[in-house]
Order: C-alpha cells, then sequence, then structure tokens
C-alpha cells in the first residue's frame, strides 16, 4: 500500500530550490512555528472548521463528508481562504502517494535537472519521500531534502541512501534564541548537523539574520566548529529576514541592512566557509 | 513627389535614415518584376507580403560574407593587406561592413567572431585585447547601428569567444545581436554558463540549437566546417552565401478570407502559397539576371559570397491569430489541442506545397525555397510572429510552452525562435537556465533566447532594442538605430511588455 502524504503545492520549475532546475514539492505540516515563516499556510492540517467555505468567491470550496473538499478546476487562486483560515491551513493540500507526484514529476523532463522536497517539514513524511526519491533516482533526477532539523535524520538510513543532500536550515545556534523563535529546542538540529556533515549529506546549511532576534555570528562560529575542515567545501547561505508572507510579532520587523549581511558574509568567509551567499 | 518631401523634411529620422528612405521611394517608383492576377488578388487583400522589399530590387536580402576567408586574404577591392595584427583584422572587418549591402543597408552579418578573431590573440594579455574589442563593439554599435546586424560564436570554447561575451556585457550594446551555437556535447558547460551570465547582464547572446542547424546545408568548398550563420533576427543562412529575399503568407490576413477550414486549407493557402512562390522566383530571377549585383560585386569575385549558396525565405507569420479565426474564439492555440493539431496540419500543408516547388537559382536549397518563421517588424497589430503564442495566452507551465515551441520549430530550416523574459533571480542560478536550454534542445526546440525582465535591452522580435531609445521614439525624437523604430512600434502592438515571465 504506497504511503500518501500531503501536498501543499508542486511548483514544476524552481530556482531557488538547489542548484539547477529543479521541481520543487511542498508537503504541509511542519512540527515547528517559525516567527518569520513565509508560508504559515503550511504549517498544520486542515481540520475541517469550514471557516474558508462561505469566503470562497468562486466557490470552489464545500464541506463533504465532515471533511472540505476543493475543486481544483473551480479555484481562481486568490488565497482568499488562506488568508482567512483560523489554523495555519490550507484546503487547498491534496493527499497523494509517491506513484501519483512523480508521475507529475516524470512530465518534467527533460528540464530539470532533480526534485526538491520542502514544505512544512517534509521529513515528517519519511516514508512517501523515501518511495518517491527511488523512483526519481531511478529516472536520473537528482534528490534534494530541504529540512528544519528537526526530525532525526539517523532514524531513517533507508531515505538518506536515496538522497543527494539536506539543504539543512540551522537558523540559530542558541538554545533559547531557537525556542523563542521556533517554539521548539535545536539539540536535533544539533546533532543532525553532525550527522549529515560526517556523511557528506549537507547541500547547504542556512542561517536568518533577524535584528535582535538572532545570533548568526554565533551561529557562524559553532558551525564551522563542528563542520572542522569540511566547512571548505560547504556552501552557507545567509538569509536576510524579510517580512513578506510574515504574520505575528515579526510582521513588521524591518529587514537587516545590506552593510550588516555584508559583515556577517565577511565573518563566515573568516570562520573557513567556501561558498557563501547572502540572500 | 509629397512622399520624398515628407522624407526629407521629417523631424524624426536621421540624415542616413533619410537617405535609406528617399532611396526606397526612388526604387518604388519603377515595377521591372511583373505580378500575377493572382498574387496581386491575395496581396491587395494583404494576405502575402513582399516584405517592402522595393520593387527592383538590386541587391540581396541578407549577404553572410565568409569572415574568416577575409580575414586569411584581404581585399584587392578595398585595398586591403592580409591582417597580421588583431588591430589590422579589427580595421579591416569595420572597412568590410561599410562595404556589404542589404535589405537595410547595413549589413546583417558581422562575422562568426570568435572563430575570426582568435587566432589573432596569441601574444597579448586579457588587458591589451578587451579594450580593442570593446571599441570594434562600439563601433559597430555606432556605425552599423541596426540591431538586425548579427554576430556568432561557438559552439567550441575559445578565448575569443569568452572576452567578447565579457565585453558585450560591459559595453551594453543592442548592436550586434550575438548568438551561440549551442552543443551540450561541444561546448563545455562553464562557456555556457558564462554565457547565460551574460545573457541575464545584457539580453546577450541567443541559443542556437547547432545539432539540429548544422546539417542544413552543404558545406561550403574549402569553407569553415560548420556552414550555417545566424543573422539579422534569426535566420538560418549558408555561410558564404545568404538570402535572396524574404516573402511571407499572413495566416491571419488569410483566415479572414475563409469559408472554412476545408476552403483555407484546400483552396485558399495553396493558391496564396502558390502565388507568392511564383513571385518569388520572378524577383529572384530579376535579381540575378537584371540587377547586375552577383555579376558585379567584389564580395562575389573574392570568393567571400557565392551566388550558387543563396536561398530564398518562404515565410509564414500570424498562426496564432489565424488558427483562432478558423476555429473561433474558444480555442486556444498554445494550450489546446485541437488548435496546435490544426496549426501542426496547416504547416505540413506549406511545408510540402514549397517542399516541391521548383525554386530557381537555389542550389544551396536543393533547388528549393526555405521555410522561415516570420517576425513581423514595425506595428503589427493581429499578427503574432511567426508560430508563437500570442503574448497574453502562454501556457502556465514553462515546459509546455517549450514542447510546443519544439513541435512546430521542425518546419523551419532557415529561422524560427522563442523569446523568454526571466526573472532577474535567474542571475543567481544559471544552472537552471543551462537545465532548461538543454531540455529544450534535447526536444527539438531550434532557437531560444532569455533577457531579465528588469532589463534595459529587451528583445522585441529576435532582435534587441533599449527601452530607453524605445521611449524617445516614442516622444518624437531622432534615435541612432533604426531598430529602435520597428522596436517601439512593435512592442506596442504585440504588448511585449506584458510577456509572461518565466523561471520565478
Amino acid at each position: 500500500m504506497p504511503t500518501r502524504a500531503p501536498i501543499n503545492k508542486i511548483i514544476p520549475f524552481s530556482l531557488v530550490d538547489g542548484p539547477g532546475s529543479r521541481c520543487s514539492i511542498f508537503l504541509q505540516g511542519c512540527n515547528i512555528a517559525c516567527a518569520y515563516c513565509h508560508n504559515p499556510e503550511t504549517q498544520r492540517l486542515c481540520v475541517s472548521c469550514g471557516a474558508c467555505v462561505a469566503r470562497c468567491p468562486a466557490g470552489a470550496l464545500r464541506i463533504e463528508g465532515g471533511r472540505v473538499m476543493w475543486d481544483r478546476d473551480a479555484c481562481v487562486q486568490c488565497d482568499t481562504c488562506i488568508r482567512v483560515c483560523p489554523h495555519r491551513a490550507s484546503p487547498k493540500v491534496m493527499w497523494m502517494d509517491a506513484d501519483e507526484v512523480f508521475r507529475i514529476v516524470r512530465s518534467y523532463q527533460p528540464f530539470i535537472r532533480g526534485i526538491t522536497v520542502s514544505g512544512g517539514e517534509c521529513m515528517l513524511q519519511p516514508g512517501f519521500v523515501r518511495e518517491l526519491f527511488a523512483r526519481c533516482r531511478a529516472a536520473g533526477l537528482g534528490t534534494l531534502i530541504d529540512s528544519n532539523g528537526c526530525v532525526d535524520f539517523s532514524a531513517y538510513p533507508d531515505l538518506l541512501a536515496v538522497t543527494d543532500g539536506v539543504m539543512l536550515d540551522v537558523k540559530s545556534w542558541d538554545a533559547d534564541v531557537f525556542m523563542r523563535l521556533t517554539g521548539a529546542g535545536n539539540g536535533v538540529v544539533k546533532r543532525n548537523l553532525a550527522y549529515l556533515a560526517e556523511r557528506d549529506k549537507i547541500e547547504e546549511l542556512r542561517i536568518v539574520a533577524v535584528p535582535g532576534r538572532t545570533d548568526p555570528e554565533r551561529t557562524i562560529a559553532r558551525i564551522a566548529e563542528v563542520l572542522g575542515a569540511r566547512a571548505a567545501t560547504t556552501t552557507l547561505k545567509i538569509i536576510a529576514f524579510r517580512p513578506f508572507g510574515v504574520v505575528g510579532e515579526l510582521a513588521d520587523m524591518p529587514a537587516p541592512a545590506d552593510e550588516r549581511m555584508a559583515e556577517l558574509e565577511a565573518l563566515a568567509h573568516a570562520a573557513g566557509f567556501g561558498d557563501v551567499q547572502v540572500r | 513627389m509629397g512622399e520624398y518631401l515628407d522624407i526629407i523634411t521629417a523631424r524624426n529620422l536621421t540624415y542616413g535614415q533619410k537617405l535609406l528612405r528617399l532611396a526606397q521611394a526612388a526604387e518604388n517608383s519603377v515595377h521591372p518584376i511583373p505580378t500575377t492576377r493572382e498574387f496581386d488578388w491575395f496581396f491587395e487583400r494583404d494576405a502575402i507580403c513582399d516584405m517592402h522589399e522595393g520593387n527592383a530590387p538590386y541587391r540581396p536580402r541578407y549577404i553572410c560574407c565568409d569572415m574568416e576567408r577575409f580575414a586569411r586574404q584581404g581585399s584587392d577591392f578595398l585595398r586591403l593587406d592580409a591582417p597580421e595584427t588583431l588591430d589590422d583584422l579589427l580595421m579591416n572587418l569595420q572597412i568590410l561592413y561599410q562595404n556589404v549591402p542589404s535589405v537595410t543597408g547595413r549589413p546583417v552579418y558581422a562575422g562568426q567572431l570568435d572563430r575570426v578573431i582568435d587566432p589573432f590573440l596569441s601574444g597579448l594579455s586579457d588587458d591589451e585585447a578587451m579594450p580593442r574589442l570593446k571599441r570594434f563593439l562600439t563601433y559597430i554599435d555606432r556605425t552599423v547601428a541596426s540591431g538586425y546586424c548579427h554576430a556568432n560564436l561557438g559552439p567550441e570554447d575559445t578565448r575569443a569567444a569568452r572576452l567578447l561575451l565579457q565585453a558585450d556585457a560591459e559595453v551594453h550594446n543592442a548592436v550586434p545581436n550575438f548568438t551561440l551555437k549551442y552543443d551540450p556535447e561541444i561546448t563545455p558547460d562553464d562557456l555556457a554558463r558564462f554565457a547565460l551570465k551574460t545573457s541575464m547582464a545584457c539580453a546577450n547572446p541567443a541559443y542556437a540549437n547547432d545539432r539540429l542547424l548544422r546539417g542544413i546545408y552543404p558545406p561550403a568548398a574549402d569553407g569553415p566546417h560548420d556552414s550555417y550563420t545566424v543573422v539579422s533576427c534569426y535566420n538560418v543562412l549558408p555561410i558564404r552565401g545568404g538570402a535572396y529575399c524574404l516573402d511571407r503568407v499572413k495566416l491571419s490576413q488569410l483566415a479572414d478570407l475563409a469559408t472554412g477550414i476545408d476552403h483555407f486549407l484546400d483552396e485558399l493557402l495553396p493558391s496564396a502559397t502558390a502565388a507568392l512562390l511564383d513571385h518569388m522566383n520572378a524577383r529572384v530571377r530579376f535579381l540575378v539576371e537584371d540587377s547586375n549585383f552577383f555579376q558585379t560585386s567584389f564580395l562575389v569575385r573574392e570568393g567571400l559570397i557565392e551566388r550558387e549558396r543563396f536561398c530564398g525565405m518562404f515565410g509564414v507569420i500570424g498562426m496564432h491569430e489565424c488558427v483562432e479565426k478558423l476555429l473561433g474564439e474558444g480555442c486556444a492555440y498554445g494550450t489546446d489541442p485541437e488548435a496546435n493539431d490544426l496549426a501542426d496540419r496547416i504547416m505540413q500543408r506549406i511545408d510540402a506545397q514549397v517542399a516541391a516547388f521548383p525554386a530557381v537559382y537555389s542550389e544551396v536549397g536543393g533547388g528549393r525555397y526555405m521555410l522561415h518563421a516570420q517576425a513581423g517588424f514595425g506595428d503589427q497589430a493581429a499578427s503574432t510572429p511567426g508560430v508563437r503564442i500570442r503574448v497574453g495566452s502562454e501556457p502556465e507551465v514553462f515546459f509546455d510552452h517549450i514542447r510546443h515551441s519544439a513541435r512546430m520549430h521542425r518546419f523551419f530550416t532557415c529561422g524560427v525562435s522563442d523569446i523568454f523574459p526571466v526573472e532577474p533571480t535567474a542571475s543567481h542560478n544559471v544552472d537552471a537556465l543551462l537545465d532548461v536550454v538543454k531540455g529544450a534542445f534535447a526536444v527539438g526546440d531550434t532557437y531560444l533566447s532569455f533577457y531579465p525582465s528588469d532589463s534595459d535591452l529587451v528583445r522585441i522580435t529576435g532582435f534587441l532594442v533599449k527601452r530607453s531609445e524605445m521611449e524617445k521614439f516614442a516622444r518624437g525624437e531622432a534615435v541612432l538605430a533604426d531598430t529602435s523604430h520597428d522596436g517601439e512600434g512593435n512592442w506596442r502592438a504585440n504588448a511585449l511588455a506584458d510577456r509572461k515571465v518565466r523561471l520565478g
């Protein structure tokens, strides 16, 4: 019985989810709740409260058998349902298995070099991801995971075996800072960092700079310590916080200044990172 | 007479532009080429068109000199010794450009510049070569001053190709156009990446599917190992030859005359095509037998072109509107299988008829005229270029757009292309663009180009123009490159600013 997973969106072409041209698959559901999340509507599964149904201007939503049903063809993609959802969910999520998703991915060949699974947090669906990646590998497609690192990768060696690499969101080193930012601890993130580095499964690392709320200097230094010599061949992306799509307390937070980002970039180079990108 | 005075007293034309228009007006005051009644009937209804090339052509439409040969031998007529240094070479080329005619009066082909220039780079450092190359490119921009002038690079990697790409990114000119002949089996990935970064900086180069194009024409005797050039917008023509003329069937206007699909396919289209083909023979005969161009040109005498390597181009435009009119408004060309299938049928009919027609003086084309997806120029309301999908109707998924293009590209032996504005963020991930180009070429796309959606340099139907120049012309000011005129009209008429931005 193939495993089904909640799919928020499949983007045929993405150039910001890994090297080259990739198909990006966003899974629904996350195990943390970052204050600066750009797509908070991916955090939770729909509970069919029905708040969105009456508000849909295209009549694309209805309640059937106690669940909210979405008519893809009637949908005009206005995202009103997402805006009015009180639950940080979306009614437009489709449950699909690896075969169904792979059929879609296949139709984009030969224009893509691989796929990236993201979300939400895709490691909440490790069985599905493993099945999908196995099919992609067989078709000559690359496989990348974009993860918050809060699920222990060491528990899934079969999945790692069909994964080219992980784009790991380290965010912040200090446990209190991390907790205030995401509502969760980062012990597993740190263990994952070492575990994946040892197995050369790090595609890139990401940290974020939120003025007054994160500790990028310390994070850069500590990551470099863990990586040791490997830092020279590791890509570090330093992401400037931007308020677009953010809800809640950080919605009005300004982005960090360019000079600040340049400072951090220099620091990262000095700490031994071979490839530093500021976004 | 009134027409001459209008040109003479125009406030928005430079001296050179006035001169060209006066020459055109004088040429059109005679009618040595007879037209048939069938031709006149379709011509009066704007269903076929001679591209305003003139009533009495006295030079071929496009000339593609063998620049490598010129670089080896100099010129008797121009009293130029064979060049020994880079400076000699660049000066010789600049002088030759002033002496190559075309339908615009300016050369449409600057040469396979990397192969021409590379031998002359030895002994020069990059610091010594770059200022010379930049001056050379700027010379072409300010004197040829026509977006239809086109230089070729590739598919091999050379020092000259890289320096020219770098120079072009720095000078940021609309002229010349550059095409990189690209074959993933020959062109190394890092040159392709460098070219794509350059495209994101200055809209040049465009990309030609070398694997598919290099077999179209036979090679020239003792000539360069590849037999084709890309000139003007994106016309694929024989090296050491060129195009006699371009004539076109305007499918949208032809569809206006149809009472139904069968009437269109079985009567109108074959009649219009036949009338146009016969006319092309008449034009080519005049050019070859009466104009004395080939008999007197030093370019022929010195072996830079050969009459036998010229071909005629049969153009097609307005497929989108044509299919829409024949099937009714609900049917969307590009996304609707029924519309796409009808377009395919129309092209198959045209292809078969053109392939069966005995074209005169067309040795290089196997005795046949070649099909070209004509892009339109000036004000072209209600005629989407070639077989492209109209702006605003592009398929949602980029790959579907490319697959559609590839399907239609297969008919066109002398040029067809697609133009895609892309999100500026693509410059951070040119590997993604490279994947798309490789994929597109693998499925049979023959030519495509990108420009960043926020660029001043934009690609119109195939040639480059600066938005700032178009704005000046729209305000009534004279501008240096007359392709800014064509560009401005086309930009408005085809809503080119609204092209679907890809790869976000």
